[in-house]
């Protein structure tokens, strides 16, 4: 069993969990609206966090879900000011790809494909938008698994901080397909504040099977 | 051309998801992309593609882009004069 007090190098500074028409920062719950569709409810986020971003309501389902998680994520950490642009990455993973705006592109297909629609038929699509929202432009990456995959999150991000690669990192799950979404974001540092928790394999997995409901 | 402008602006508000305006937001003349309206390429293609689905007008020449859609009244002229018949009355 590993000795999390043996590991100080990297913690868990925040986290955001968006999901059943809920988003918690930090345990805590930020937004709550039973009741509306999936669409509405991020849309009543977007409000909600008072993100004056345009942008957004051009986005497909997942990379608005993944835009408003890291927004709360950064949301009073200051990461702006500590890092250079270079020093962030950003490492997801979901299960089931772009498939909710593939499915939303093929049917335009027939009557004049949509750029907007086109432009979002992968996956990374969402880091792009998180990176140009929040400046950041270090290394980034986005895997597909069968389900959460929290030993890979560990390994590949520890292996970035390892390799100097970055000195933050944004990491974790977006998916979104038809009514059925969840994100998780956790911020890595390498400075522990108030609230942090080691990051390691069997924190990840807990705050995946976290139930705040 | 007033009601042929008008339902472009309520065209391009459904078709580029420009929540945050209303019809009566965009002036007639008001440069829809970069410092007008902040419209970008991906826009542009969709518009493109609002010409072709909407009026029956394939823009013939790329060149000609920015001057077609620089606001809503040169993309109304465009459409008078190469589909009139498609245009509302």
């Amino acid at each position: 069993m590993i000795n999390e007090n043996l590991q100080p190098e990297r913690f868990i500074t925040s986290t955001c969990l968006i999901r059943t028409n809920s988003a918690y920062k930090n345990g805590m719950a930020e937004f709550q609206r039973p009741g509306l569709s999936a669409s509405d409810f991020l849309d009543e986020l977007y409000r909600f966090e008072r993100l004056d971003y345009p942008k957004f309501h051009k986005m497909d389902m997942l990379s608005k879900l993944g835009l408003l998680a890291a927004e709360i994520l950064l949301k009073d950490t200051d990461h702006r000011g500590k890092y250079q642009d270079e020093e962030t990455g950003i490492i997801l993973s979901n299960t089931n790809g772009s498939l909710d705006v593939d499915l939303k592109y093929a049917k335009t297909m027939h009557a004049g494909a949509s750029p907007a629609l086109f432009v979002y038929t992968l996956p990374n699509i969402v880091i792009g938008e998180i990176a140009i929202r929040h400046k950041i432009k270090g290394e980034n990456a986005f895997f597909v698994f069968k389900g959460f995959h929290g030993n890979f999150i560990a390994e590949y991000v520890n292996g970035l901080f390892n390799s100097k690669l970055i000195r933050s990192c944004i990491c974790g799950w977006v998916d979104f397909l038809g009514e059925d979404y969840k994100a998780l974001l956790m911020l890595v540092e390498t400075t522990r504040t108030g609230t942090a928790i080691p990051f390691t394999v069997e924190r990840i997995n807990q705050l995946n099977n976290e139930n705040y409901g | 051309m007033d009601k042929l402008m008008a339902e472009l602006k309520r065209q391009i508000i459904e078709r580029l998801n420009l929540k945050d305006h209303k019809p009566e937001d965009i002036g007639d003349d008001q440069p829809l992309f970069v410092e007008g309206l902040g419209l970008d390429s991906i826009d542009a293609l969709e518009l493109i593609v609002l010409l072709q689905q909407d009026y029956n007008i394939k823009l013939s020449k790329a060149e000609d882009g920015p001057k077609v859609f620089y606001s809503v009244r040169t993309m109304a002229e465009y459409i008078t004069e190469h589909s009139p018949s498609k245009t509302p009355s």
